[in-house]
């Protein structure tokens, strides 16, 4: 009786009600979420981690653009089957320049988490292009645009200053890029440096040619460098097998 | 009666339920096709057409959206502003608001679904809309909110009818997730181009605390709220136990917002924060059990109706997927269990038990149930609702059996070692394993979608004789004015 009284009031009372609820969906994500950003060991100290070249960063673009993510993921998990079939399991610092994160949720396909490296560029460019050529079985669609459209290059640096914002190290400042010579070394600060992203992005694609077409910059050429270099970044030959037990 | 009828549209606005009625249907066949294309996509890869527009991938976010805001969005729009009309026997407290949130939440719709195909992707899972799209559905949302509690400081009894809390929690829920979860960086104000605010570990946790309570707020408290008033109003009996109701509300909404992270076990998520969404995963099976319970046992003493009435089947069914598929859930936030089905198709098969059996269900039911009462006029026909109702339950069922079979293959053989120890199975064959179960996942699909067809029939046939028939009246009456 006490108790439906109690509740009568607020049942009747739609200001007390709303406050209420309000609270009682707020505690959830605060307890949970809050933390990750305080907690120090949530990221491990790992060495290697850097943010994208403008190169990789506008393949990342076309990732997130072709709905990659709807089928592979990028979260290796710690079993035996998966390090056999991808390598080491995934670690919270190899995703903590990635805005979004796109560690996935389905595998119709693979996981790519650690597909850098792992084929060759034409293998990739084939595969896109044509994926049962090269994987009878596959159910992948044909990207055979990527291979056709010239990569938007005009705001790159638009593009890196947004990411900029939201925290990730590139540089507009000489102390900003003199901090990240620190951090990461000279060759990379240089990749990192705002001003001279889209002359960087250019040299890295005539470099690597990663279409196979020296002819222009194509969307193919972005994606593929974004894909050869995930999971690379880490040299795990340099910790030990449990190096990172404790973080899980 | 046509004089209590023309006093019931002053008293309500039941022209935007009427709308929203008729888009909800609209974009349940579009989402519904789009869902059926993409999955035909997966069994038959040609389809793809080498088009970057048709492709799975830009695909599949059309028809997630167009089916959870445009199909359930529009049925919860509509039978929410018919409920608290209804409820608190007051009309909704602006008229130009209410259109206003109609056209914004088509927009937003239509937006989203071009906006997809021509390549423009937060890349997270259902949130893809780019940031001014959020911007709209924000003031959409507030507007909504304003409108619907508004209304519901108009009423005429002291009492909050448990229905419209449930909306309430809906409304309140999705303004938090959307709000927090679409925290982006434009590249400029004239690109459609942002990143997310957060990275990694921190993005995963926002991204999924927003998806599951999408899932929990958005196609579970709003449907409750749907099915508090249209199961008791269509059994003719009140709600079985109000205790159970009070209690069972605080508990989901409480208990809701816990469980996201069981959808990054084995992740680099932090262990703690997995665990204990799995443990609030655990305790979330009895408040939704308590929703089950009420609805279904609110036609105890009434048992037969399931017999001769169609739309209380539709109920009926709804309820019974949605006690299977909050007992599944819980059941694969375990973390062994989520070892062997995260990644599998059985997370898919396990959404659409919830989505089609219990959310797409609830909303056939009380629409069957609403709709003619809104055109003043009878069920066109009712041997289509019997024709629908066996589509759609065999859809289902077609649907979920392939997507177990095929997810657990796929868990099983990803996991197999051969007697040296190493893997035994590459992952194509994994995938080539997967096609019969493909082709059968479209084939349920497609029964409920023709299921769905039939139902818009029905209803584009009711309206068209709800319409007649008070044309024919107001005829009459006209005819009597003026010989009297």
């Amino acid at each position: 009786m006490n108790f439906n009284f109690k509740h009568e009031w607020i049942e009747t009372n739609i200001g007390l009600m709303s406050v209420l609820t309000m609270l009682a969906i707020s505690v959830g994500g605060l307890v949970e979420i809050a933390p990750l950003f305080l907690i120090d060991e949530t990221i491990e100290k790992v060495e290697g981690v850097r943010p994208y070249t403008p190169l990789e960063q506008r393949g990342r673009d076309i990732y997130i653009r072709e709905g990659c993510y709807t089928c592979h993921s990028q979260m290796i998990r710690p079993f035996r089957d998966e390090k056999l079939r991808y390598g080491h399991y995934s670690l919270a610092a190899e995703s903590q320049y990635d805005h979004p994160f796109q560690w996935g949720s389905k595998r119709t396909g693979p996981d790519l988490a650690r597909v850098g490296g792992k084929y060759s560029n034409e293998w990739h460019v084939q595969h896109m292009v044509a994926p049962r050529s090269m994987v009878p079985e596959s159910v992948m669609p044909n990207y055979p645009w990527l291979l056709s459209t010239p990569l938007d290059i005009s705001d790159v640096a638009g593009r890196m200053k947004a990411l900029r914002k939201v925290g990730v190290p590139y540089s507009l400042s000489q102390a900003e890029y003199d901090a990240n010579v620190t951090k990461f070394g000279e060759t990379v600060a240089k990749q990192l440096h705002i001003p001279d992203a889209q002359k960087n992005l250019v040299e890295q694609a005539n470099f690597g040619n990663y279409d196979g077409d020296r002819s222009g910059i194509s969307e193919m050429d972005a994606l593929v460098a974004y894909l050869q270099v995930l999971g690379t970044m880490v040299d795990f030959s340099k910790y030990a097998d449990d190096a990172f037990v404790g973080d899980r | 009666m046509a004089v209590t009828t023309y006093s019931g549209a002053e008293q309500y606005n039941f022209d935007i339920v009427k709308k929203f009625s008729v888009m909800s249907l609209v974009w349940a066949v579009v989402g519904m096709f789009v869902g059926v294309y993409i999955a035909s996509e997966l069994a038959w890869p040609f389809l793809n057409f080498d088009s970057p527009y048709f492709s799975f991938g830009r695909f599949r976010p059309v028809h997630t959206s167009a089916v959870i805001f445009g199909f359930g969005g529009s049925a919860l729009f509509a039978t929410s502003y018919y409920v608290v009309q209804r409820t608190c026997q007051t009309r909704l407290i602006s008229d130009g608001m209410a259109s206003f949130t109609f056209w914004g939440w088509q927009t937003v719709i239509v937006l989203a679904a071009l906006s997809y195909v021509m390549g423009y992707s937060q890349g997270r899972e259902y949130a893809e809309m780019e940031w001014p799209i959020d911007l709209l559905i924000l003031v959409v949302w507030v507007t909504y909110l304003i409108l619907f509690v508004g209304t519901i400081m108009r009423r005429k009894q002291p009492h909050i009818y448990v229905a419209n809390w449930f909306y309430l929690a809906f409304i309140l829920a999705t303004a938090l997730l959307h709000t927090f979860n679409n925290l982006a960086m434009p590249v400029d104000l004239f690109s459609m181009k942002s990143y997310s605010l957060f990275a990694g570990t921190q993005d995963a946790m926002t991204q999924w605390w927003y998806g599951h309570n999408a899932v929990g707020f958005f196609l579970t408290a709003a449907f409750l709220g749907m099915m508090y008033y249209f199961v008791p109003k269509q059994a003719g009996r009140p709600i079985y136990s109000y205790r159970l109701s009070i209690v069972h509300f605080w508990a989901l909404s409480f208990m809701y917002m816990w469980v996201g992270a069981h959808h990054l076990h084995w992740t680099a998520l932090p262990d703690w924060t997995s665990s204990l969404a799995a443990a609030f995963s655990i305790l979330l099976l009895m408040p939704s059990w308590g929703g089950m319970i009420n609805g279904i046992m609110t036609l105890s003493g009434a048992w037969d109706k399931l017999r001769t009435d169609p739309v209380m089947r539709f109920m009926i069914v709804a309820l019974s997927f949605y006690g299977m598929s909050t007992f599944e859930g819980p059941m694969m936030s375990l973390k062994e269990v989520n070892a062997l089905s995260h990644y599998t198709d059985w997370t898919v098969g396990h959404v659409h038990s919830g989505a089609l059996g219990w959310v797409a269900m609830i909303s056939f039911g009380s629409l069957y149930h609403m709709m003619p009462k809104l055109w003043d006029t009878k069920i066109y026909s009712a041997k289509l609702i019997e024709w629908h109702f066996w589509l759609a339950t065999i859809g289902i069922v077609l649907y979920i059996v392939a997507m177990w079979i095929s997810g657990i293959t796929q868990g099983l053989m990803w996991r197999a070692f051969d007697e040296f120890g190493n893997l035994q199975y590459s992952f194509a064959e994994s995938v080539a394993a997967m096609m019969p179960f493909y082709a059968m996942r479209a084939i349920g699909g497609m029964f409920f979608l023709t299921g769905t067809v039939l139902m818009t029939y029905n209803m584009f046939m009711t309206i068209r004789q709800g319409k007649r028939e008070s044309a024919a009246l107001e005829a009459k009456l006209a005819a009597k004015m003026a010989h009297a």
